[in-house]
């Protein structure tokens, strides 16, 4: 399948381009345009970008295999990320990690199969005063217990 | 007391926005800089206020400013770390939310004494709400002319770019943040050549940390003197503390630089959650040395953690209290480190992989006798043997944990 994009992502992509001083520095940025377009980066969004920014398609796998962000894979709509570090841990938050994996029928890096949740734990997400703390895409939730976390899911569901 | 000079203005309604900026003072450390003194004046008033670098490693900023090579056939550039990812670490997170505008003085007035016109703020992913407010501080700065051409009438140019990182904790190591810069993957490089004389794109360098820069605005307004005396004479300025873990109120408090840890914990953070003791504390983000509760009479500045053979590192405080075993602790140090290692140098990444594994192991029920020598044994083979301090950021809290609490750890194995 060869992917179609937006024109506005590719305005976009000549923007980012243009602030730095040379144009393969612009490769996450525009990894995240693409993948916020996307949803994921394919072995197609590599050829795109590195054509694009004028390097080899190597080049963007290296950099898609370095960064957890950037994900190779299709991630349920809602993405949940929860702190499995220190600060949360010490106030149960490995107890929530287990709760959400019941809750949502998921092992960690697994998807829903409607495609609505992709449950994963990460290292601190530097909000360690509201431990234990999750995100859902990129909204932050703090000061997490099981009502609060029923709370948050039944909200998307 | 707490003695708030960076966090001042946190509770001032709307002062993200450059109006209420401006109202409350705001730009007026630009304009003196810009207006009335020499970029040389302005580094050597940061370099005699002995404002040490927040990030973690403590390097006086102003010297560092004075090693970049001032040849003007050459860009020169700064890189804001706005990386963040040490666990327990969150003030500048909230130095960036609450007062994006104070970044960005501190950042203008370090390229004017540099004389640099590009400025990166290198800013975790995950903070993508917190970018967005700086891209808006960036777009009012601008509209106002802090930044961009021909700055206040001076002749001085500027530019800032809100670059974010894609979840690696190496990229808060200077130089692998340079090379995410670059589009790479965040290979930290071999020093020297140091950034100031060789770094992004190979140009001559600065990289500061948020809170570091924050501090440059009030050391112009107020003076060197002035800064040196909120802190301690080879230590300047205040410091936000990040407490979290087992306390009643975790939180920012920004204290002088010599506050007592002890006090942090038991009278500012309110000390130990209800029903709970103290066992150990980490003082300064997970790469520090953890104290054991009769260690924590210490004050917090570099050289008083560094005589405590911990750091002050970027002064988040994790509390740890009598219940949790330190083996939970040590799992999770060990985890993060071995998901965390680039991979680049081979002590590093088999020996936290290696660590993990037996860690993991342990866990399961299944410990060995022997395996915590073993643990201590190739935790001291990745001290010192790597391009980056992330080998001995690995290394040190392992160590510490395993011979300060030894004993217990022992008891998860079989006798």
């Amino acid at each position: 399948m060869s992917p179609e994009y937006s024109g506005e992502l590719r305005k976009k992509i000549d923007e980012v381009v243009g602030l730095y001083p040379k144009k393969e520095a612009a490769i996450l940025p525009v990894l995240r345009l693409v993948q916020n377009e996307v949803g994921f980066i394919s072995p197609e969004e590599e050829k795109f970008i590195a054509r694009i920014l004028g390097i080899k398609p190597l080049r963007v796998r290296e950099v898609v295999s370095f960064y957890t962000m950037i994900s190779p894979r299709p991630l349920g709509k809602y993405h949940i990320q929860v702190c499995s570090n220190l600060s949360c841990h010490l106030l149960g938050g490995d107890k929530l990690i287990d709760y959400l994996k019941a809750k949502l029928g998921l092992g960690i890096g697994e998807t829903t199969p409607d495609q609505k949740f992709t449950l994963s734990t990460v290292e601190c997400l530097g909000a360690c005063e509201t431990a234990p703390c999750m995100m859902v895409n990129f909204d932050y939730y703090g000061h997490l217990d099981k009502d609060k976390i029923d709370q948050i899911l039944d909200r998307l569901l | 007391m707490e003695e708030k000079i960076l966090t001042q203005a946190f509770d001032l309604k709307n002062i993200f926005e450059i109006g209420v900026y401006i109202e409350q003072g705001g730009y007026k450390a630009v304009e003196k800089a810009l207006l009335s003194m020499t970029p040389a004046e302005v580094m050597g008033e940061v370099k005699k206020a002995n404002l040490r670098g927040r990030g973690g490693a403590g390097f006086p900023a102003g010297v560092k400013w004075s090693f970049v090579p001032q040849k003007p056939d050459q860009p020169r550039y700064l890189c804001v770390n706005a990386d963040e990812g040490e666990p327990g670490t969150f003030k500048d997170r909230y130095i960036m939310s609450h007062n994006p505008h104070l970044l960005l003085e501190g950042s203008i007035i370090a390229s004017y004494a540099v004389g640099i016109h590009l400025a990166f703020i290198y800013i975790r992913g995950e903070y993508e709400a917190v970018a967005q407010r700086l891209e808006g501080a960036i777009t009012e700065a601008h509209k106002k002319g802090f930044l961009g051409k021909n700055i206040l009438g001076t002749g001085f140019d500027l530019d800032i770019v809100v670059h974010r990182g894609a979840g690696a904790y190496i990229c808060g190591e200077e130089t692998g943040l340079l090379e995410s810069i670059e589009g790479k993957r965040a290979y930290p490089r071999l020093k020297p050549p140091f950034p100031a004389s060789i770094g992004l794109f190979q140009s001559p360098t600065v990289i500061n940390n948020v809170e570091t820069l924050a501090n440059v605005p009030f050391i112009i307004l107020n003076g060197a003197e002035w800064f040196v005396k909120k802190g301690l004479p080879q230590d300047g300025g205040t410091r936000i503390f990040g407490v979290s873990g087992m306390v009643r109120k975790p939180g920012i408090y920004e204290l002088p630089l010599g506050t007592s840890l002890k006090t942090i914990i038991f009278e500012y953070a309110g000390g130990m959650m209800d029903g709970k003791e103290l066992k150990a504390v980490i003082p300064g983000g997970m790469s520090a040395p953890v104290l054991k509760a009769d260690e924590i009479d210490l004050p917090m500045d570099f050289d008083s953690l560094a005589g405590a053979n911990s750091m002050l590192g970027s002064a988040a405080i994790i509390v740890i209290d009598g219940k949790t075993p330190i083996f939970e602790v040590l799992k999770v140090v060990t985890k993060f480190y071995s998901h965390e290692s680039c991979g680049q140098c081979t002590p590093c990444r088999l020996g936290t992989s290696w660590i993990n594994k037996i860690v993991k192991r342990i866990a399961q029920g299944e410990g060995e006798k022997g395996d915590i020598d073993t643990i201590v044994r190739l935790a001291s083979n990745i001290k010192g043997k790597t391009l980056c301090p992330l080998g001995d950021a690995a290394a040190l809290p392992i160590l510490s944990i395993c011979q300060k609490f030894k004993e217990e750890l022992e008891g998860y194995l079989p006798r």
